[in-house]
């Protein structure tokens, strides 16, 4: 990827270099023009889907009740699911942290000797970097997805959560191929591109002793595991090799199998404007006798990573009401211009910059959460209404100061925190809560504008400098209504 | 959606403090066209700021301060006009969140029940009628995020616009996006709100619109001081000024 170009190696990709992989990113106009299309695209296919505001309304509202709902009663869902899963032969397992995840996945490949895994789509195995992990093990795990596995030929990492090569055009995409692929023929193609990655992938399905997936939705009430997909891929991953091991975030269990319709067509609308996907998976057990097909054992990893956290609080809880849409950053002016790579993190864009704070701390994160200019697109087009600029905004306060109220400390706390600025501020909100002060400081600004410097920090990097007027509001004012009485 | 009250007799007149250092004349434009309405405007001298530089920036409790020494000034049940979508936005929406299980919440929720911005005032509440007098023209409009996510009033801007019968109002590509101002954002994040801020004149440029007006001087100021940066000769004036010109207020 063209970061590297720009010095800034994949390897080193993190929340706390934001800065400068975020200044390579704009720096590279070809990665830049790769994201505002396919952007365009989404942006314009979502807005054909929900043409009509009254139901788009009418979805939105639903899908968030449901997810507050399923939330605000987690804990018992959690175990119930357990149960109806465990009854359905899925064997169940919990992790709190990322190397926990890891250690149960190897668990189970130990138990099967297993050697290759072949993956469905699934942002949280990039969460544990199950790949990277398992590879220490001796254990290859080969990505299906298309997008996943091009990124993958790359030594890449996604950069959308639902698109993960979405910053590569054609020509890009039959580069990677044309370096890590025999007897290819450069195309640019786009139908001949997925071939090729379909047929070299068809055996690996079959030789794989164990497919891993993600999970859309968890049905607490029937222990059924859904998947969403567009590909195939999914479906192969999970019913092929001998032993599926889905894996998801504790969030992403919902009270009822009838929630599932609406989310789904809240989710597919979102994310890529389809009503419906290609592929649609309800998992809930392992073959049954007499059954021809599918693995004989399933597993179901629940991970927290720091799901907990946000759960604790009930503002910040509405985060976990995400269905990873993606619709957040086709529509956030930021990520449109950086691409998801300069964040760093997993989940880039805006749920990203609510979400990694809890699993990464606010000190490695805190120049995510004011890498927004609060401007709401993101809020705006959330299909479960999650307030995200609030967030943001609550996010801020918390990585500028201690814990209030005897509300916990969220991980890093206070890691913003700057005496400098904290002074600045006090000294702004004496001077706008005490008005001859304020007054004083606007008047002097007048006065000596021809003074003003011409230089003022970032601000002049690509703006002139602002000139105050020649007399303030405060000042006409006063002069018109002298004009006025006499 | 908000219900309107029925046109009031007096109204408090919050010019923010951008239009008060940088704009003094778009304050005088708008009251002008509020007394037009028949309201008298009352100025109340101590106003400051909102605070919103201080909520965006994680500090709260210093917003709060501000906040309440503003509320403290508004003590007659009238209307408070800004004059600026997003501090509209911060005193309409974002004082209840900042005042959130506090004692005096529903003191603070009634004041921000009386904060309207000028434009939507202008339409809802006066239902103002426009004559345009000007020569044939066009303009091209840029609405504040906050303003249009959430006070709705890219709406009424346009509404206000469509009236006058010799301009055209001509769009931009990318509209609704935003101008890369965001506050300390754009010092904060320099390199990514100059990308914004440089797509943002592109668009407006490329309408070759005779005018370029705004209803919130926060974008103004990053939208100018970018056009002027860039030798750019466009430049961006408030709404109020445009729609008093246009109609032979002055
Ligand atoms: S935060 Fe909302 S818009 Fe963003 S990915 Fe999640 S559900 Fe989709």
């Amino acid at each position: 990827m063209s970061q590297a170009n720009n010095g800034v190696q994949i390897e080193d990709l993190a929340p706390e270099h934001f800065h400068d992989q975020a200044k390579a990113a704009l720096a590279d106009p070809q990665l830049r023009q790769n994201f505002r299309g396919a952007m365009d695209y989404l942006t314009d296919k979502r807005k054909i889907a929900f043409s009509d505001p009254t139901e788009e309304k009418r979805i939105r509202d639903l899908s968030a009740a449901i997810r507050q709902r399923s939330l605000s009663k987690l804990p018992d869902l959690l175990e119930q699911l357990e149960t109806n899963c465990t009854n359905n032969g899925i064997q169940v397992h919990w992790a709190e942290t990322t190397e926990q995840a890891n250690s149960i996945i190897a668990g189970i490949a130990g138990q099967h000797n297993a050697k290759n895994i072949i993956k469905g789509k699934s942002m949280v195995s990039e969460e544990i970097e199950l790949n990277h992990e398992m590879e220490k093990l001796g254990i290859e795990c080969l990505e299906s997805d298309m997008g996943e596995y091009i990124v993958q030929l790359d030594g890449d990492k996604p950069s959308h959560i639902i698109m993960p090569a979405i910053h590569k055009n054609k020509q890009e995409v039959s580069d990677t191929f044309e370096k890590h692929l025999d007897d290819f023929t450069p195309t640019v193609d786009v139908d001949e591109l997925i071939k090729t990655g379909r047929t070299r992938l068809r055996k690996k399905f079959h030789d794989a002793d164990i497919g891993l997936s993600g999970v859309n939705f968890a049905v607490a009430e029937t222990g059924t595991l859904c998947l969403v997909e567009n590909e195939g891929n999914g479906r192969m991953c999970t019913t092929v090799p001998n032993v599926h091991i889905a894996i998801t975030g504790i969030e992403k269990v919902v009270e009822f199998l009838s929630d599932v319709p609406p989310l789904y067509s809240a989710l597919t609308r979102s994310a890529t404007g389809q009503a419906i996907t290609t592929y649609f998976n309800m998992i809930s057990s392992p073959r049954r006798a007499g059954e021809l097909d599918g693995p004989e054992e399933v597993h179901l990893v629940l991970l927290d990573n720091g799901r907990t956290q946000a759960f604790a609080d009930e503002e910040m809880r509405q985060t976990l009401q995400c269905i990873r849409c993606g619709a957040c950053m086709n529509h956030c002016p930021v990520y449109t211009r950086i691409g998801g790579h300069a964040y760093g993190t997993t989940y880039p864009g805006p749920i990203g910059q609510i979400i990694s704070p809890h699993m990464m701390g606010l000190d490695n994160t805190k120049d995510l959460v004011t890498a927004s200019s609060l401007c709401g697109a993101c809020g705006e087009v959330c299909p479960v209404n999650i307030p995200i600029p609030e967030m943001l905004q609550r996010l801020r306060q918390e990585a500028k100061n201690s814990p209030k109220n005897n509300r916990p400390a969220i991980k890093g706390q206070a890691a913003a925190a700057s005496r400098i600025e904290l002074l600045a501020m006090k000294g702004f909100a004496f001077a706008a809560s005490h008005p001859s002060l304020y007054h004083l400081g606007s008047w002097s600004a007048t006065k000596m504008r021809s003074l003003m410097p011409s230089k003022i920090g970032p601000w002049t990097q690509c703006r002139t400098a602002p000139k105050p007027a020649g007399k303030t509001l405060h000042q006409l004012i006063k002069a018109r209504k002298q004009g006025q009485k006499s | 959606m908000r219900i309107y009250p029925a046109k009031p007799v007096k109204v408090y007149f919050y010019a923010t403090c951008l239009v008060d250092l940088f704009d003094p004349q778009a304050g005088l434009d708008a009251i002008t066209l509020l007394e037009q309405q028949g309201i008298e405007v009352i100025f109340i001298e101590k106003q400051t700021c909102c605070g919103q530089p201080a909520y965006s920036s994680g500090y709260d409790q210093e917003a709060k301060i501000i906040a309440q020494s503003q509320m403290d000034l508004f003590t007659e049940n009238w209307p408070v006009i800004v004059l600026s979508g997003s501090c509209g936005g911060m005193m309409h929406y974002h004082y209840r969140r900042l005042f959130k299980d506090d004692q005096n919440q529903t003191q603070v929720d009634d004041f921000c029940e009386r904060v309207f911005e000028l434009t939507e005032f202008l339409v809802n509440v006066c239902r103002i009628k426009l004559k345009d007098q000007g020569e044939n023209t066009s303009v091209v409009m840029h609405t504040s995020c906050a303003a249009r996510r959430e006070m709705n009033v890219h709406v009424t801007s346009t509404q206000l616009l469509s009236q006058l019968d010799n301009v055209k109002i001509r769009e931009q590509d990318y509209e609704s996006e935003c101008c890369g101002f965001g506050g300390t954002f754009a010092v904060r994040h320099s390199d990514i709100s100059q990308a914004m801020v440089e797509d943002k004149t592109r668009h407006l440029s490329e309408t070759k619109a005779s005018n370029f007006v705004s209803a919130d001087w926060g974008c103004l100021l990053n939208i100018n001081g970018s056009l002027e940066y860039q030798g750019n000769p466009m430049r961006g004036r408030h709404l109020a000024s445009f729609l008093l010109e246009r109609t032979g207020g002055k």
